[in-house]
């Protein structure tokens, strides 16, 4: 902890709030029948509608209205029963329409919760709001030496992603967290990203952008009933980098109230390499959208009963499912935790099903394969492994066909792309030395070897076995299992332990 | 009574990114101003029973399916710009409002 921090909360107390954008998984786009595939060449996705042509009218996809739906329930939000679309006017050519289709003071869906998960406590985060609606297109800045709009001399704007689906989920500000607001902050966009997967409504890739975050974090001074001045902190698009922007934000703005400033009410940038947070243009107010009801779209009455349908066919939700599945391994809230933020309770669970112990399963994928992953800077999730294979080597395991060392090359083998753990044992001759005749006749040579040792147990020195293990070991290239060179070194010399 | 200054127009006129003189500006401030008055008087002959209304159908629930539709080539799309480059619309600098 820098002193910046602790000074900061020695004397602020922080309140964040966060807007997450997702990209819903939709194979249209929200108001017209264009495709949604990522990465698709410029403009190859774009009709009359989509680029704001006069004379288009849009009309709303079915199934984004049915997602927005579905997430406002896995949210414990109330589901509006009349609302509509609207209006927001801005000139920016990411918006060919000089507008864009959202809601607002009408959203689908209102007043919810998630709960967090921090440490062993749970964190309720209030949901002000989740709404719906079309995405704007993307636009390369030419001329500037980082392809940002400084220094640019012109833009090249590709109009694929206008209007693709986009759920705005609001929380209401969350005072309280101190210290651990940045924790906090991250533990909620990762289990609002669970909750979205399970829902099965959107990739949630953040790095492809389909899951992005505004912060929204002030500073109140501690004791005072007044809230300070807010900055919003543009596009943060990693988990890392929500909980590295909101400390960022606490340390700024601690060093400007310190020093006697004032808070400025704006939109900031935060940048990936440096973690810290810029000046943006200074946020237009609300009235300068001049929204009005979206005049080209009737509005949203969602019948009761296809609510309730919709709310009687959720998936099991991710907090549910982690409670069940620490009953079923055995494993406290801290480990659960920890499987969580490493990306890892999906290929537990799925080793477990393909026949490893539960303790088993979770050791590998956040023991090794965890630090496999580390080295690497990847997700667990995203190594060459699959659950069967690691289920397969924990079998063989506890088979004796493997001892943890050479379970350890075989993984190497199978992320190397050599094959399955079969094929790694075979290819690369793994198998442990169980043939007991094999076994005696090294271990004879060791204790021939080694008098000394050899003496020292018959004495009863039972620890002194230990070298003459460890002989046979190197002799067996680590093949051997060692529980059972031991039962063998001592039932020779003599001894009962 | 509405009534359009001419600060009020100024500001209409950025976030429209319109550049008008003062003279023009006075003389829209006017017009805009007749226009909301002659609006405003729907106000007076609306009775409580007659709720607001946004639309004059009285239809709710029209959705498509979620299914893809042809869309228009690269060339179609870009045909009507007033230039493009590397198959994008190409737009002048973008100005930062700082
Ligand atoms: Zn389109």
């Amino acid at each position: 902890m820098s002193t910046t921090y602790d000074e900061a909360l020695a004397n602020y107390e922080p309140v964040f709030g966060l807007e997450t954008h997702v990209e819903l998984g939709t194979v249209s786009k929200m108001f017209c029948g264009c495709g949604t595939t990522f990465g698709a060449p410029p403009n190859t996705q774009v009709c009359p509608v989509c680029l704001g042509l006069p004379g288009s009218l849009p009309v709303a996809n079915a199934m984004a209205i049915e997602s927005t739906i579905r997430i406002g329930l896995a949210l414990h939000c109330t589901i509006a029963r009349w609302c509509r679309f609207a209006r927001k006017n801005y000139f920016y050519p990411d918006m060919p329409k000089n507008f864009q289709i959202s809601q607002y003071d009408e959203p689908l869906c209102v007043e919810g919760y998630l709960d967090v998960e921090v440490g062993d406590s749970v964190v309720r985060v209030g949901i002000e709001r989740v709404h719906l609606e079309e995405d704007t297109g993307k636009s390369l800045h030419v001329g500037g030496s980082t392809g940002r709009i400084h220094g640019a001399t012109h833009s090249l704007v590709d109009y694929n992603r206008a209007g693709i689906p986009l759920v705005e989920i609001v929380t209401k500000p969350v005072p309280g967290t101190g210290a651990l607001a940045p924790e906090v902050a991250r533990a909620y966009v990762t289990e609002l990203r669970e909750t979205l997967r399970a829902l099965g409504v959107s990739d949630v890739r953040m790095e492809e952008g389909s899951l992005r975050c505004d912060v929204n974090l002030s500073l109140n001074r501690v004791g005072a009933t007044e809230w300070g001045t807010r900055s919003e902190t543009k596009n943060v698009n990693s988990l890392r980098s929500v909980e590295r922007a909101v400390r960022s934000e606490i340390e700024r703005q601690s060093e400007v109230l310190s020093a006697g400033g004032r808070v400025v009410q704006e939109t900031r940038h935060f940048h990936e390499d440096t973690g810290v947070t810029t000046s943006g243009r200074s946020k237009e107010m609300a009235e300068d959208y001049r929204y009005f009801p979206e005049p080209d779209l009737v509005p949203i009455a969602p019948a009761a009963d296809w609510v309730e349908s919709l709310r009687d066919a959720l998936p099991e939700l991710p907090f549910e499912r982690r409670r069940r599945l620490r009953e079923e391994w055995g494993i406290s809230a801290l480990d659960m935790q920890a499987a969580l933020n490493a990306g890892a309770v999906a290929a537990i669970e799925s080793t477990v099903a393909a026949g490893a112990s539960p303790r088993d399963a979770y050791k590998w994928w956040m023991g090794e394969l965890a630090r496999q992953a580390n080295e690497r800077g990847v997700e667990v999730s995203t190594l060459p492994v699959t659950p069967s294979d690691v289920a397969r080597i924990s079998v063989l395991v506890n088979d004796g066909k493997l001892t943890d060392k050479l379970a350890r090359q075989v993984l190497d083998g199978v992320l190397a792309c050599e094959g399955s753990p079969d094929d790694v044992v075979a290819a690369r001759g793994l198998e442990v030395v169980s043939d007991d005749a094999a076994l005696g006749a090294a271990v004879d040579a060791a204790i021939g070897a080694d008098p000394d040792a050899a003496q020292k147990v018959r004495d009863g020195k039972v620890a002194a076995a230990g070298a003459l293990v460890g002989a046979v070991m190197k002799a067996t290239g680590g093949k051997a299992d060692a529980a059972r060179v031991r039962e063998l070194v001592l039932e020779r010399l003599n001894t009962d332990a | 009574m509405p009534s359009i200054t001419r600060a009020e127009a100024a500001h209409l006129a950025r976030l429209s990114r319109l550049a008008l003189t003062d003279d023009e500006l006075d003389q829209l401030a006017g017009q805009l101003d007749v226009i909301i008055n002659a609006v405003a008087r729907v106000s007076e002959v609306a009775d409580a029973d007659v709720p607001p209304t946004s639309h004059s159908v009285p239809l709710t629930n029209v959705f498509r399916p979620d299914e893809v539709r042809p869309c228009l080539t690269p060339d179609e799309a870009l045909a009507g710009a007033p230039a493009a480059e590397e198959q994008r619309f190409r737009v002048p600098r973008i100005l930062d409002e700082e």
